[in-house]
């Protein structure tokens, strides 16, 4: 009976909603959109938790955090706890609390998920993380025993700091080499401030430092060291976790106009150098009035949403099939919309037009139509032949990245496919180079924060394993 | 943190830095660059790396806005907060027989490390460098140390021969010397002219292009260039490219993308110099 009662009451409790800026006032500045549950909505979402005997959410995360088991900790007020659970198996709880896919992972596959709404499992998340950052109760582990072995990791996104993480929590002498002027990635340089406070990154990038990971930053391997240069340093390891970074451009007249920009240098200007704060900053940007970001994921949704705080009139998303087929994440879309982000569907550049400073100011689009289903599902574009023409000042290209040439370029015998990823073997991430290995966007294209995080976390125990066995024989 | 250990001023504008950076100054070859950043605010801008010791790179530069002024008043015992490199492919040397290294302005700066390393690989080497007049003229001495032969102009007549410095070019091909390959480094206006000075002599005519920059890493596309109609991006597939396929109004026009800002950023700066 007084079970039955707990259920009743317990599906009563509907998903507790995020509080966040208003649209009209949050897409005139640059800080964080949704501000977080309290500690009493925190509690009342966690009591939502049936904590299921198979939790099904678990199979969903790619680092399989327990989930029931933070949860559980939150409802009971630890909300230290339930950040030191997460951080057992999640090192970046704070970041993958804001920007996973949550509705494709965890939650997709939570019991209340069929029955209506989901326990909303990365704003606990979030929640927890923020709790442990805010309150100063991050504790740092007491120091292992070293083992005398080096490893390199050479990139410092969210792939590279996973596996430093957990390598020198094990004893492992680690060193990452980063190529920009910041510790990141990504998550430094892509992803909006308004998505992901810079402040948390470099918060989990001093815990990293605290446990005793080396960080070299302005070292773009291939360049001041190859790889092989590691070696001969005495790394006895290497994990390649340099990202999916450059940017594809669509090969049509007058795409070199300025005021054209790779969505990489629009967010990069904007978020690791601060345009936004220009003159305050140094590095400038174009503030257009006119914006249209051509493409349809989760990188056009930042940078149209980016075009917005920057100060225009008109932000235009231009994809060429419909919202249905869009690969942004339903939040990010409906953000844009509510923001007041205009959606020119069906449309494909042809070419863009400049003025007599060579400057953008329009874009002729061919109008599209669906045809058949390619080989993603989605239906194919197909062309109508018509024609309308876009007035604009600034044009953001979000049409995807490909892999960066410089490590293979610069590293024998490391082998590539087609597109210029790192081939891997197995999950362990090892290479066609004995002791090298490389996870994350350089080996899966452009993916996620989680999946690259997941990366690091494998090959972490395929070094130890290569590393053990090899002082053994 | 890179600390500057010398500071010289070559001419009206044109200084010349040493700056503690050991592991670059190690790797560095002929043609490569690094990008630096003087502070938190700082913006990243591209130079060429002049010559390297064990410790130290040498950069030189000209002051034309907001980083370069902020540059120039740094003193010998500061530091900048970050240096990158060495960026971008060295230079293809060898031994092509006679080789012509073409500077004008700060580009003498940049021709100059390929004028050793040509020399060294037992090239001939006849350079030519020239300013605007004879204040601006910089690295003479030391280009004459590796030049077998050395010719000087300036626009005005203020020094060596008036005139440009493809004048001096135009001369030598029309006397017919052999010239197997010239390296032309400077403003725009002066490598296009001698690409289309050696073009219908089908003589291999090396530019380095000074595109706006921001990683230096091939990730943000931001110093594209177009090269035999093909986009190319400058920091990883040059900063040297064959001169007779560079659309050179292309890079010109690129260069001028931010100056608007860059007058505000002039304006705005709190050092309250305004530029000057
Ligand atoms: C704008 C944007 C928004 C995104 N939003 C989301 C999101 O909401 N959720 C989500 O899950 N994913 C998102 N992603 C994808 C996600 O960020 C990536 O999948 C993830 O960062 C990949 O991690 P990584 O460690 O493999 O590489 P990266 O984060 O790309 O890091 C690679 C690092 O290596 C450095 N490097 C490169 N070459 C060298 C070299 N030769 N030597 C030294 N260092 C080098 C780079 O400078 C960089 O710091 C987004 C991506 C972008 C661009
Ligand atoms: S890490 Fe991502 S997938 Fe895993 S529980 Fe957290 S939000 Fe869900
Ligand atoms: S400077 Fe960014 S790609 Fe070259």
């Amino acid at each position: 009976m007084e079970n039955n009662e707990t259920k009743t009451k317990k599906e009563k409790v509907p998903r507790q909603a995020m509080p966040a800026q208003e649209p009209q006032i949050r897409s005139r500045n640059f800080a964080e959109v949704p501000l977080g549950y309290s500690p009493e909505t925190a509690i009342l979402e966690a009591s939502r938790c049936l904590h299921c005997k198979k939790p099904f959410c678990v199979d969903g995360c790619p680092v399989d955090v327990d989930i029931p088991g933070f949860i559980a900790l939150i409802s009971a007020g630890d909300f230290a706890g339930a950040a030191r659970k997460l951080k057992e198996t999640n090192a970046l709880p704070a970041v993958c609390g804001r920007v996973c896919p949550q509705e494709d992972q965890c939650e997709k596959l939570c019991v209340l998920a069929k029955k209506g709404e989901s326990v909303a499992i990365g704003r606990l998340e979030r929640f927890a993380a923020d709790y442990e950052r805010n309150s100063g109760t991050v504790t740092i582990p007491l120091p292992p025993k070293a083992n005398g072995k080096k490893v390199a990791v050479v990139g410092a996104g969210p792939s590279g700091l996973t596996i430093a993480g957990d390598l020198v929590k094990i004893g492992y002498d680690v060193t990452i080499f980063e190529a920009l002027h910041q510790a990141g990635g990504v998550l430094v340089y892509g992803i909006p401030e308004f998505r992901l406070p810079k402040s948390i990154v470099s918060a989990e990038v001093d815990y990293l430092q605290k446990l005793g990971v080396q960080i070299e930053l302005n070292a773009l391997i291939g360049r001041i060291k190859t790889v092989d240069d590691l070696f001969a340093d005495g790394f006895d390891a290497i994990y390649l976790a340099v990202g999916a970074g450059a940017p594809v451009f669509m090969n049509i007249p007058g795409e070199n106009l300025n005021g054209i920009y790779s969505a990489n240098e629009y967010l990069t200007r904007s978020n690791l150098m601060k345009a936004y704060l220009f003159p305050q900053y140094d590095t400038p940007i174009v503030r257009g009035k006119n914006v249209a970001v051509i493409g349809g994921g989760n990188v056009a949704m930042d940078s149209v949403r980016t075009a917005l705080r920057l100060g225009a009139d008109n932000a235009h998303i231009v994809y060429r099939r419909t919202e249905a087929e869009m690969p942004a994440r339903k939040e990010e879309v409906h953000h844009a919309h509510e923001e007041g982000v205009q959606f020119k569907l069906l449309a494909n550049p042809l070419e863009y037009l400049g003025d007599e400073k060579n400057t953008v100011r329009a874009i002729v689009c061919e109008q599209m139509e669906l045809g058949e289903p390619d080989a993603s599902g989605r239906r194919k574009p197909v062309p109508t032949g018509k024609t309308f023409t876009l007035e604009v000042d600034v044009v953001v290209v979000a049409i995807g990245t490909n892999a960066n040439p410089i490590i293979p370029s610069t590293t024998p015998g490391l082998e590539t496919n087609k597109w210029g990823n790192i081939v891997v073997k197995n999950e362990g991430g090892a290479t066609s180079r004995t002791g090298v290995f490389a996870g994350g966007d350089i080996v899966t294209g452009a993916a996620t924060v989680i999946l690259a995080m997941g990366a690091g976390k494998k090959v972490a125990q395929a070094i130890d394993e290569y590393l053990s066995t090899k002082s053994k024989g | 943190m890179y600390q500057i250990t010398k500071k010289e001023i070559l001419s009206a504008g044109v200084i010349r830095m040493e700056i503690v950076a050991p592991a670059i100054a190690k790797a560095k070859r002929a043609g490569q660059f690094v990008i630096l950043k003087i502070n938190e605010r700082g913006e990243r801008i591209p130079l060429t790396i002049v010559s390297s010791d064990d410790k130290e790179i040498s950069i030189i530069f000209q002051i034309v806005g907001k980083t370069t002024i902020a540059m120039a008043n740094m003193a010998v015992g500061d530091s900048f907060q970050d240096v990158q490199g060495p960026l971008g492919n060295p230079t293809e040397i060898e031994n092509y027989g006679h080789s012509v290294c073409v500077g004008g302005g700060v580009g003498v700066g940049v021709v100059y490390p390929l004028a050793v390393a040509l020399k060294e690989k037992g090239n001939r080497v006849t350079s030519i460098i020239g300013a605007r007049n004879k204040e601006l003229l910089i690295l003479e001495k030391e280009m004459k140390q590796v030049s077998d032969r050395l010719f000087v102009t300036s626009d005005d007549g203020s020094y060596g021969v008036k005139g440009f410095v493809s004048d001096v070019l135009r001369k030598m091909i029309d006397d017919g010397v052999t010239i197997n390959r010239v390296f032309a480094i400077g403003p725009v206006p002066m490598m296009r002219s001698i690409c289309r000075l050696t073009e219908p002599y089908k003589i291999k005519t090396i530019v380095s292009l000074n595109p706006i920059m921001v990683d230096g890493t091939g990730m943000c596309g931001a110093c594209r260039v177009s090269v035999g109609g093909k986009t190319k991006f400058t920091c990883v597939d040059g900063p040297e490219f064959d001169g007779h396929e560079v659309d050179f109004d292309l890079l010109n026009n690129r260069l001028k993308m931010y100056l608007a800002e860059e007058k505000q950023a002039v304006e705005t700066c709190e050092c309250g110099c305004h530029g000057k």
